[in-house]
């Protein structure tokens, strides 16, 4: 199909999703943003949040932080911190939303709680 | 020469060398497999940061705002050199070869007058470096206790040279490493990883792309290039770590080898020797018998 591109999850161990792909969802730094195929070439990073890949099914991946970067339809994500929402469970999210609820209060610089207060959010809203 | 009771006592203690160099091997074999595997799949994460970083870099217009930790500070006098070793010895010239080539250059840039000042990890390549250049060690990282290397330890020792960068300690960072080729051939390394090395990436990636970014440059860099040199030790522990594991296996069965030929050549000698007290004995008694 020609309105599919390639989109990749790398994290410093291993290569943790290749694949083709409709469109994708990624938690910019300046908010959500939507890719198609044929986008301009780009490079951002993430704040926390959901990556979604809409494909045959819908897989979706929650990040803390990464790089991405777009170009002849190849969709570049590296990131730390993916973990596919299949695999976490209850106890793992309020374990993490716990840590993010103790870790906003003690931001020093604005963009450091605007980071936290995302991270918080997200937990937030996959445990619901 | 050796009595017969010493030469069994030497091929007995020679055999179990043999099994225990054997069984390293094995395990060093083992293991080799599982560091291979995630040096492998480690590279391209590395591969594509600085990918990322040299798209960024060429889009730079105005190089004197540009982030220190890309261009440098625009001096040399002072280095820092992190010397990535073992913590476990046994494996053949691993740390010897990282260390050879770190005091090279140590002699190097001190014979240029320059400040230098060194960081270990891993507690072999102190112990080789600290003889002639311990006062200039001035930190020391060890993960004798962690079974495999993850990103986090990479990070502690990547925040460390950014805070020493920050404060101003050394104006060019240079990592020592063991490139891993193959189980037989490993390449001690030395890589530049402050001011960012862009010359040998510019010929791989030559694609004139106009990108949009999002938000400016210089903020993505700022995020961007404290993870890459975080990204490039830990390519570097992750490229140790299966090194250390070939150079393991290959030396361990050299002396497993060594050690058979050395069984044989004892057990020839120890035949020898007790075939020539039966002749000496044979010899007297027959002289015995004939002087009667």
């Amino acid at each position: 199909m020609p309105d599919k591109f390639t989109v990749e999850i790398i994290s410093p161990d291993q290569t943790i999703l290749k694949q083709e792909t409709n469109e994708v969802i990624i938690p910019s730094f300046e908010g959500q943003m939507g890719i198609l195929n044929n986008h301009i070439p780009l490079i951002t990073f993430l704040r926390p949040g959901i990556i979604t890949i809409k494909a045959e099914g819908e897989k979706r991946y929650y990040v803390e932080e990464g790089t991405v970067e777009f170009s002849n339809n190849n969709l570049l994500i590296l990131t730390s911190t993916a973990i596919d929402l299949v695999n976490l469970d209850k106890s793992k999210i309020n374990e993490l939303l716990q840590k993010a609820e103790v870790n906003l209060n003690n931001q020093s610089t604005d963009k450091e709680r605007y980071i936290a207060s995302y991270k918080l959010e997200t937990l937030k809203e996959i445990s619901q | 020469m050796l009595s017969l009771d010493d030469l069994k006592k030497r091929i007995k203690s020679v055999k179990s060398t043999q099994k225990i160099t054997k069984a390293m091997k094995m395990v060093a074999a083992a293991k080799l497999r599982k560091a291979q595997e995630s040096a492998e799949k480690g590279r391209p994460y590395s591969q594509k940061m600085q990918n990322i970083i040299l798209n960024l870099t060429k889009s730079i217009n105005d190089p004197q705002n540009a982030p220190k930790l890309l261009v440098g500070t625009g001096e040399d006098k002072k280095y820092l050199c992190v010397v990535l070793t073992a913590d476990r010895g046994l494996c053949g010239g691993f740390n010897s070869n990282i260390c050879k080539l770190a005091k090279t250059n140590f002699k190097e840039i001190l014979g240029e007058g320059k400040e230098l000042n060194i960081i270990t990890v891993g507690s072999k390549g102190y112990d080789q470096i600290k003889r002639e250049y311990g006062k200039y060690v001035i930190k020391r990282f060890s993960f004798k206790d962690k079974k495999n290397i993850s990103f986090n330890e990479a990070d502690e020792v990547g925040k460390e040279i950014i805070s020493l960068f920050n404060q101003n300690k050394f104006d060019k960072c240079i990592i020592f490493y063991n490139n891993f080729k193959n189980v037989i051939t490993q390449i001690p390394q030395a890589q530049q990883i402050i001011p960012a090395e862009t010359k040998n990436l510019k010929e791989i990636n030559d694609k004139n792309f106009t990108y949009e970014f999002e938000p400016e440059e210089d903020e993505i860099l700022e995020d961007l290039l404290p993870k890459n040199i975080s990204t490039q030790v830990f390519k570097a522990l992750l490229e140790n770590a299966a090194s250390e594991q070939g150079s393991r296996m290959t030396a361990m069965d050299n002396a497993t080898r060594n050690a058979g030929d050395l069984v044989d050549k004892l057990t020839i000698d120890y035949n020898r020797s007790r075939q020539a007290s039966i002749t000496k004995e044979l010899i007297e008694i027959i002289s015995g018998a004939e002087s009667l």
